[in-house]
């Protein structure tokens, strides 16, 4: 566990980055910082580590105060990512990836082979582990980025906004990965975005920031959603937090019609399936074009999905599969509202 | 009226075997001497000029006073200091290399300082996050990375050094000077382009050792020409949807 206590920053100058913060991070969780710029998370992040600072407050993990340990032995217990990987150019990935454990003294051989097996786990090929990151593409090198700060498999992970620096495709899959590493590692994490559908996608806890280095809102990112602490909060959440919100129910108790009733669907769209009973597409007033499936869903989606694919398809139609593929059942906006308004009454009676 | 002197003439010292064998200033003896002053005011400068410009570079402090007295050195006309330097302490081998290494610090400070500061912060930042020291930060770190400048300002130097020993043979030393200065004094101009013949290809020789030197040293993920380089700006262009994507750049190259 990370814990802020009181911590205030004040720059020469007079410029106050973090105001008296108190906050904790749990152990084997994602705590997510997020706000505007100037609003003091990356400050408060840099802290933990002693890249900067404390004016005055404490900050410990597991108790111990991290300002009474020498600060490069704690910073190599501390597993660092930041924006644009910050690889070192002139090693190649392995010897990157391994330079933790080399400043530990552990043997290059030891140390180059552990490399190469991280370099597996964040999703790359060990064929890769002799290149230089100049031959890499920027998802690349933050996927290194991420290998490295394991490689001496610290118990805390601190990451500057590690993956705003690749489009948003590449973003979503190292999201993913990101999520599905922690699954599987479950280090204490603190990470830091100003994108706050990235902090509420991968934060196990949210923690907003307004300017001036003030918490606005600690909470699980669905109690953001839910019940924004004030305007900053629900202004900086987005319009469109209700939809979001759908993010965090799965389509588990969703009716859903079978599938024939709409092999004639709304104005003359047929869905085609394939002999199997897999969903292909749709047509439309029986041309033979045949428009591709644009996506299913299976049990375990979240409805947020499941209303996006209804409204996105030509019949208005969610189609759901099985674990085969197979279609086994439609969700209609109808049953979706329904859905919703069930969940509404459970969780008010 | 000028008679133009036949042009096998100008070829007569450089392709006389005599002056090929090894006795006193014979073509070997010259050019060892020469590149003695060379590489003794090229590693004196650097002892000087690297501690400097990596200090400055790493700390970021003093740099505007160091790069500027640099400067200076760099804009006295080394002729003009070695008689001074002569005047003051007499001829000898010290004066001279006073003088050629006031001529080669300024490079080696500058590339190098600039070669500090030019590493991308980020990796410093990386690597003083991961638990580097700072004299971990500097050599595993800032220095691989200047490597390329750093290399560069201590071939330029040696250049220019190679090119201005000539002035020891002014105050009595030897070096290829030498010739330069009797075929003058003798009418003997056969000896003065062989002079300078010989120092155009000493210079030539030191730049490609020193090209070996850059190659054998300098990582190359930091290589300022050659694949690295191009792998980076197609890399940087690319982008990975998956893991599988072909690579952004080959080795070869």
């Amino acid at each position: 566990m990370i814990t802020f206590d009181a911590v205030t920053k004040a720059f020469p100058g007079g410029t106050v980055a973090v105001d008296n913060l108190s906050i904790e991070l749990p152990t084997g969780q994602i705590t997510v910082f997020v706000g505007p710029s100037g609003c003091g998370k990356t400050t408060s992040l840099r802290m933990i580590n002693r890249l900067i600072e404390p004016t005055s407050g404490t900050i410990s993990i597991d108790g111990e105060d991290v300002t009474k340990q020498d600060a490069a032995v704690l910073r190599r217990k501390i597993g660092y990512v930041i924006q644009h990987a910050g690889l070192f150019p002139h090693r190649t990935v392995q010897d990157n990836i391994a330079t933790v454990p080399l400043l530990n003294g552990v043997n290059k051989k030891q140390a180059r082979e552990n490399a190469v097996e991280l370099l597996g786990r964040v999703g790359l090929d060990a064929s890769m582990a002799t290149r230089y990151p100049a031959q890499l593409s920027g998802g690349q090198q933050q996927r290194v980025g991420v290998a490295r700060a394991l490689a001496a498999d610290p118990p805390v992970m601190l990451m500057d906004e590690p993956f705003s620096a690749v489009d948003p495709i590449v973003r979503d899959g190292l999201q993913k990965e990101f999520l599905r590493l922690q699954a599987e590692v479950g280090k204490t994490i603190a990470f830091v975005t100003h994108d706050i559908d990235e902090a509420i996608k991968l934060g196990d806890t949210v923690a907003v920031f307004r300017e001036g280095g003030h918490l606005a809102q600690v909470g699980t990112p669905q109690e953001l959603l839910d019940d924004p602490a004030d305007d900053f909060v629900a202004d900086f959440v987005g319009r469109d937090r209700g939809f979001r919100g759908l993010s965090f129910v799965t389509a588990e108790g969703l009716e859903v019609e079978p599938v024939q009733t709409y092999v004639d669907g709304v104005r003359g769209v047929r869905l085609l399936l394939d002999d199997a009973g897999r969903p292909r597409g749709w047509t439309v007033n029986g041309s033979d074009d045949v428009r591709a499936i644009t996506g299913t869903f299976t049990k375990q989606d979240s409805l947020r999905l499941v209303t996006d694919l209804a409204i996105s398809s030509p019949a208005g139609v969610a189609v759901r599969v099985d674990g085969d593929g197979v279609a086994d059942g439609a969700a209609t906006h109808a049953s979706i509202a329904d859905h919703l308004a069930d969940a509404r009454r459970e969780s008010a009676g | 009226m000028i008679t133009p002197v036949p042009l096998f003439n100008y070829f007569g010292f450089l392709l006389d075997p005599a002056n090929w064998g090894w006795s006193d200033g014979s073509i070997p003896q010259r050019l060892v001497e020469h590149l003695g002053y060379t590489v003794l005011a090229v590693l004196i400068a650097a002892a000087i000029a690297l501690p400097i410009g990596l200090l400055i570079g790493h700390t970021n402090r003093g740099a505007f006073l160091a790069i500027n007295i640099g400067n200076a050195g760099r804009a006295l006309p080394t002729f003009g200091l070695l008689s001074l330097m002569v005047v003051l302490m007499g001829t000898g081998l010290v004066p001279a290399l006073i003088a050629l290494v006031v001529l080669a610090v300024p490079p080696i400070l500058a590339s190098t300082y600039a070669g500090i500061r030019a590493v991308d912060r980020s990796a410093v930042d990386a690597a003083v996050g991961m638990g580097m020291r700072p004299t971990e930060v500097l050599f595993r770190a800032e220095v691989p990375m200047a490597l390329p400048l750093i290399m560069s300002g201590l071939r330029s130097s040696t250049l220019q050094v190679c090119a201005t020993a000539t002035v020891a043979a002014y105050v009595g030393l030897g070096g290829l000077g030498r010739f330069l200065i009797d075929g003058l004094a003798r009418n003997q101009y056969d000896q003065v382009f062989a002079g300078a013949v010989l120092v155009a290809a000493l210079a030539i020789a030191l730049d490609l050792a020193g090209a070996g030197l850059e190659r054998a040293v300098v990582s190359p993920g930091v290589r300022q020409r050659g694949s690295a380089r191009r792998g980076r700006r197609r890399g940087a262009r690319s982008t990975d949807t998956s893991t599988q994507e072909a690579p952004t750049a080959s080795t070869a190259g």
